[in-house]
């Protein structure tokens, strides 16, 4: 058992620490940034289960962000709230609710329309997700179309006399959900039952024929992506303090696309890499904004989406791992230098 | 009864535009069996194009037919470079790819239009040159019939008609339903399938191209974004229809075009959106193939 959450744990330790360090030298500007670098990690991990692993085409994954969002606000700012240590856990507990509830829209939305395939599932889940936001627009005691305002942030905690700010808080809470999102994802792709998953994906007639509930291991797929995306909701909440049915339009449900698609689709590191990528790309084109005085961020993200496409359709990673493709890497620059060393051998002994 | 009248015209008036437009939704699928995401916003080009046309032979200030005609020219001309360009350096190279590849590129490529359309016409609304008038024909029981439903109407059914006629009554159209059953084989036996597929792009982007000056003179507000609703319900009605027919394509566009009229009427405007989502669902998951559904029609 402590073999088994020891990786989990290193891995939350290491990225905190590097975020402290990286802390002290930030402004809350690229603090936010990195928030939300870690609310598209949930988001595009949760996305590439269906997406990448089990190969159907999602594009209402807005949709479950905006139900779990709803909910963890409703409860933050209706039922009970407080300050400090307990602040945290109650927005963890709405943050599971949300999940909670997403998993069940998800479970709602995926039980009739798993059933299609391909083009028809992704305009269909297209349409959930804008019936969600229409729901929404439509709910006067959720603000119906004005959204909420004023969601409290991540609480700062006071132990004794020194006193954890918000940020730091933040991202522990945040990164916690990434970690336990990623590992879980992990081991359930990787392991037995999740072939499964590949088998749907590769072929779903062999898959059926091979005693896979084909359909079940769909509608699993999809509500566990939805409950965390639920969470991911819910965070992206309380890190702008604002939301309302338009943060989550069909844009966000692309986004989330192009963030599986550029990693890889069945590549969780590679979705990790490529949420970073797309969250930080639109601030980095900032200046080149300033230049042209027109706002092409949405041009060149569109244009990379079709460039990827068509130059590398499996995206940076394709279906492959980090240790993988660094294990690869070096054995082909290993390769490459005993070639090399023997041709420089080779030349030499031909000289002497 | 007055209002429910007017209610079914203006509900025909938008089918038709529907209409005109999943006639191209429906074209490309039956050839190539993909979604062209793009052909909203070919629409929406087709819209600009017609508009700085008019802009630049200064047709506001002589309305008339020939105006108008010139408009359409402009749009169709507009919309059918921009299917071929699409199809020649964004489609084509992705010929042979999953079909998961394709409906990524689809959606890129329409973003990349919508966006770029931000860019270079501006976010703000323009409003399309008023070349005709919406003259009302005749009045009965209360009810004045106007010109531009029936125009939509007739350019509609007139669409459908010829298209029937194209693809089951001439060589062209033999060869594109030749490519639909499968692509391979027609290659085998003589059929250019490249430019089959082109010819294909460009008739719907062209229709498109119809049905953005049709909705310009009937609506006039068009902005970089006005083809992302039209073009997802355009595309319900497709699959409501029966998705590769012509005729199923028509009426899923008037029955589209009606509900969501009689819903905007009498219950209300913001569940708008939500009809054609909630008509889709249903129809996917009672009848996937459509009303008219490929046992009854050859695909396209």
């Amino acid at each position: 058992m402590r073999s088994k959450i020891r990786a989990p744990l290193l891995a939350l330790l290491i990225v905190n620490v590097l975020v402290m360090l990286l802390g002290f030298f930030t402004d809350a500007y690229v603090q936010l940034n990195i928030l939300f670098i870690v609310v598209n990690v949930l988001m595009a991990l949760s996305l590439n289960l269906v997406n990448g692993f089990t190969g159907q085409f999602s594009l209402g994954h807005a949709g479950f962000m905006a139900v779990g969002a709803y909910t963890a606000v409703f409860f933050v700012t209706k039922i009970y709230f407080a300050p400090g240590l307990l602040g945290l856990f109650l927005i963890g507990i709405y943050s599971i609710a949300g999940g909670l509830l997403a998993a069940l829209a998800g479970y709602l939305v995926g039980l009739p329309s798993l059933r299609l395939r391909g083009d028809y599932l992704a305009i269909v889940t297209l349409g959930f997700g804008e019936i969600i936001r229409v729901v929404l627009l439509n709910m006067e005691f959720l603000g119906g179309p004005r959204g909420i305002a004023g969601i409290p942030p991540i609480p700062s905690i006071q132990i004794g006399s020194f006193e954890i700010s918000s940020f730091y808080v933040a991202f522990f809470y945040a990164s916690s959900w990434a970690v336990v999102c990623f590992f879980s994802l992990w081991r359930l792709c990787y392991s037995q039952y999740g072939l499964s998953f590949l088998g749907v994906r590769e072929d779903e007639i062999a898959a059926e024929a091979m005693g896979v509930p084909t359909t079940k291991v769909k509608v699993r797929a999809f509500v566990l992506s939805s409950f965390f995306a639920g969470v991911a909701g819910s965070l992206m909440a309380h890190f702008t303090s604002y939301i309302s049915p338009a943060s989550f339009s069909f844009l966000l449900s692309v986004n989330a696309v192009i963030m599986v698609v550029l990693g890889g689709m069945g590549s969780l590191t590679g979705s990790i890499l490529a949420a970073a990528i797309i969250t930080v790309l639109p601030e980095a084109l900032r200046p080149l904004q300033e230049i042209t005085g027109v706002d092409l961020r949405m041009v060149i993200y569109a244009l990379a989406l079709v460039l990827i496409m068509i130059i590398r359709p499996t995206g940076l990673f394709g279906d492959r791992e980090w240790p993988e493709i660094w294990r690869s890497w070096k054995t082909t620059r290993n390769l490459k230098k005993q070639t090399a060393a023997q041709k420089q051998s080779q030349s030499a002994r031909s000289s002497s | 009864m007055q209002d429910l009248i007017q209610h079914l015209i203006n509900g025909l008036g938008l089918g038709a535009i529907y209409a005109l437009i999943a006639l191209g939704y429906t074209m490309v699928y039956g050839v190539l069996q993909m979604i062209n995401f793009a052909h909203s916003d070919v629409y929406m080009v087709g819209a600009f194009a017609a508009y700085y046309a008019a802009r630049w032979f200064n047709l506001e200030s002589m309305p008339g037919v020939v105006s108008f005609a010139i408009l359409l020219l402009a749009a169709i001309t507009g919309c059918a470079l921009l299917g071929l360009l699409i199809e020649r350096f964004a489609y084509r190279p992705l010929r042979n790819a999953p079909k998961l590849n394709i409906l990524i590129t689809a959606i890129g490529v329409s973003l990349l239009l919508e966006y770029s359309g931000q860019v270079i016409f501006g976010a703000d609304p323009k409003v399309f040159p008023e070349v005709l008038n919406n003259t009302p024909l005749f009045e009965m029981a209360g009810v004045s019939f106007k010109l531009f439903d029936f125009l939509v109407i007739g350019v509609g059914l007139v669409a459908m008609a010829v298209l029937h006629f194209l693809i089951y009554h001439t060589k062209q159209g033999r060869a594109m339903r030749a490519v639909s059953v499968n692509p391979r084989v027609a290659s085998i036996l003589g059929v250019n399938v490249d430019r089959t597929i082109v010819f294909t792009f460009v008739l719907g982007s062209a229709l498109a191209g119809v049905g953005s000056v049709l909705v310009g003179v009937k609506y006039p507000k068009i902005e970089p974004l006005m083809g992302m609703m039209i073009g997802l319900k355009a595309f319900v009605a497709a699959v409501l229809g029966g998705i590769g027919n012509i005729m199923g394509a028509v009426l899923g566009g008037l029955i589209m075009g009606l509900s969501e009229e009689m819903v905007v009427a009498y219950l209300s405007s913001t569940y708008r959106d939500a009809v054609a989502f909630g008509i889709l669902i249903l129809i996917l998951i009672v009848r996937p193939s459509g009303l008219l559904g490929r046992n009854q029609t050859e695909k396209l």
